[in-house]
């Protein structure tokens, strides 16, 4: 489904990723690890055209959308929660998801909107809430929930476990899960937290200072003694 | 108490630094030279001032006055904007031809900051070239007329859309960079339409200005003593004697009409998923962008509708003054504009309102302060962004009602 294969990417004259190679078939999850800084966050972007890989290609669904302007992408369906959630502050929970559902047809709304308050019973008591109000997890599953009103074939997640106490981390995985197996939705994690992304995913990746020096399904790089040094100390 | 008191220093002592130089010393003509008087009693009395304001405002802070909070219940705030609708509707019946005069400038100020709303409020595009739209529309009124015979009301569309295109072509390049380019560039073409128009002679008129703007017609009526179209005037029409008020009291219902179209278009503009897109590109465009919102097209519908309405209130401007001239569109236009947004609270209407009322009313209601009406004007400018700095009204209203 997504095909990235060399590609390196520029800040002016700092390298921050260096021939990437990556993919994901329909329905998997995968998983992407790295430390602070190591260019995860650089990678979503890229896929969605901002900044542009400067060499390489990236397809999705077999065309190539490596020069795309950045909207007609998330038009194809691949949708981006992007790191630090990034709600809309003064807008309600339900203007938020409104927003999500911009580039999907309008018909599909209601069901979505049920289906994303199902996933998450929290949002549907809050409707009315104005997103900068809401607590780190719940503007989380916000987050989630307004991608996915997006209707898309593949969902970029970047974080979504960041700042967020266990036990939220925990559930907000948990529903992850249930949108890949409910609705075969094919997701890109982008985690720090190494454990949970890795039991979770069905293949992972591990990026270090732009380059990927490891891969594998999600079981053997939970084994691995590189990723059990680096990102598991204590954690297991 | 020993450190209130301390908190106190620094600004008595600002006070008595500054105004040493300030109030202390004037310059007086007399019939050969200039004399260099002192006049240290001031200096006490300033000192003194801030010294009192000072105490007051701690004294306030350890006994705060009782909270109001102007939140009247919806169902009063609906009879509250009819009872003003039905006053607007009265006004012309129940006040002089200078009262009139300056209702509709208000009302002519209220629908420029709606405009600006639009681009400014909702979008947060900070256009400080805004008046080039209002003179770009008022401009369009006067040479339409004048060269090709154009009647008002075939002026006002046009108007609107020629400021709507030369918005879509200064926006073009501009919207497309990140960063805030647009608040310079504006600028810069707001000097540019000012300047052009000073020195295009043949065309504009240069800084004489161009006079003799259509009036607008009472669906083909013309209010004045004869009328030039054929059809009879408009009091001849309805038998009633000449007045010259009437055209007066005709403009006012025009652009109170004016008015109520943009309050009705922007209050919908906001529910659609345009107006949405605006004010979330307003909040966050990072997260716009991810979410496939196409954010140059998105800016520069935003930038040329404000600018299509700015156009349209030139177009009224120019029949209000009766004639346009480069002077009326400074850059101090601009900035009261942006003033009025600012202070009433960017994306409220009713607030913006409110502000374009009192900004408009203050100096001329303080005419006989004279130099110090500016004064008065900073001192009510500063007290908002003291006590309100998001503007008087800063409540964000949902677009969708959730019960
Ligand atoms: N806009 C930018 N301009 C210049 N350098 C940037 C920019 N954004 C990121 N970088 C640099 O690129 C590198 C990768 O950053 P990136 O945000 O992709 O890291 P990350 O893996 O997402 O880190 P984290 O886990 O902290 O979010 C860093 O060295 C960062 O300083
Ligand atoms: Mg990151």
């Amino acid at each position: 489904m997504l095909n990235i294969s060399h590609i390196s990417t520029f800040y002016g004259a700092i390298q921050a990723l260096d021939n990437i190679s990556l993919n994901a078939e329909k329905g998997e999850i995968v998983t992407l690890i790295g430390a602070n800084g190591a260019g995860k966050t650089t990678l979503l972007s890229t896929l969605c055209g901002n900044p542009r890989a400067k060499s390489g290609t990236i397809t999705f669904n077999g065309q190539d959308i490596t020069a795309l302007p950045t909207n007609q992408i998330v038009r194809l369906g691949l949708a981006h929660a992007p790191e630090g959630r990034r709600i809309f502050p003064r807008m309600t929970i339900f203007e938020n998801l409104q927003m999500g559902a911009l580039v999907a047809d309008k018909k599909h709304f209601a069901a979505d909107l049920e289906y994303v308050f199902t996933l998450f019973p929290r949002l549907k008591e809050r409707i009315a809430q104005k997103g900068g109000t809401l607590s780190g997890g719940e503007q989380q599953m916000l987050a989630i929930g307004r991608a996915l009103m997006a209707r898309p074939q593949l969902l970029l997640l970047d974080e979504p476990s960041l700042g967020l106490a266990p036990l939220i981390v925990k559930k907000i995985f948990h529903v992850l899960k249930e949108i890949n197996q409910q609705q075969g939705m094919t997701i890109l994690l982008v985690e720090q937290n190494a454990h949970h992304a890795l039991s979770l995913a069905h293949r992972g990746y591990v990026l270090v200072n732009g380059r990927i020096t490891l891969t594998g399904t999600g079981k053997e790089l939970l084994q691995s003694d590189e990723v059990k040094a680096a990102y598991l100390e204590g954690a297991a | 108490m020993n450190k209130n008191f301390l908190t106190f220093l620094p600004p008595v002592f600002l006070t008595l630094l500054l105004s040493l130089p300030l109030l202390g010393f004037f310059a007086q003509e007399n019939s050969k030279d200039i004399l260099l008087l002192q006049r240290w009693d001031w200096v006490l009395y300033a000192t003194a001032a801030v010294f009192l304001a000072n105490s007051v405002l701690i004294v306030l802070k350890k006994y705060p006055l009782p909270s109001f909070a102007i939140s009247p219940p919806a169902k009063n705030l609906n009879a509250l904007k009819a009872l003003l609708f039905l006053g607007l509707l009265a006004l012309p019946f129940l006040s002089s031809r200078s009262t009139i005069d300056l209702a509709t400038l208000v009302l002519l100020y209220i629908c420029l900051a709606w405009g600006l709303n639009i681009t400014m409020g909702l979008a947060g595009l900070l256009d400080l070239g805004y008046v080039a739209f209002y003179a770009i529309g008022a401009y369009t009124t006067a040479i339409l007329s004048h060269y090709y015979g154009l009647s008002f009301w075939q002026c006002v569309p046009l108007s609107g859309l020629v400021a709507a295109i030369f918005a879509l072509v200064i926006g073009m390049p501009i919207l497309r960079v990140q960063g805030d380019y647009l608040a310079i560039v504006a600028l810069g073409f707001a000097e540019i339409v000012r300047i052009v128009a000073t020195n295009w002679q043949s065309l504009t008129g240069g800084p004489n200005g161009m006079s003799g703007m259509p009036r607008p017609t009472f669906f083909g009526l013309e209010f004045g003593r004869t009328s030039s179209s054929g059809l009879p005037t408009f009091q001849d029409f309805f038998h009633i004697p000449f007045n010259s008020e009437h055209r007066l009291i005709f403009l006012f219902y025009c652009i109170l009409g004016l008015a109520i179209i943009i309050y009705v278009v922007s209050k919908r503009l906001r529910c659609l998923p345009l107006g949405r897109a605006w004010e979330a590109m307003r909040e966050d465009e990072i997260a716009c962008r991810a979410l496939g919102i196409n954010l140059p097209r998105i800016k520069l519908s935003a930038y040329s509708i404000g600018a299509g309405i700015a156009g349209l209130v030139g177009a009224f401007f120019a029949t209000k003054q009766g004639f346009v001239s480069p002077e009326s569109f400074t850059f101090n236009e601009t900035a009261m504009i942006v003033a009025m947004v600012v202070l009433g609270g960017m994306g409220s209407l009713w607030g913006i309102c409110i502000a374009a009322t009192f900004l408009v009313l203050l100096p001329e209601l303080a005419r006989g302060l004279a130099d110090y009406r500016m004064l008065l004007f900073g001192l009510a400018m500063i007290l908002v962004m003291r006590f309100k700095p998001n503007g008087l009204i800063s409540v964000r209203q949902p677009t969708v009602k959730m019960s």
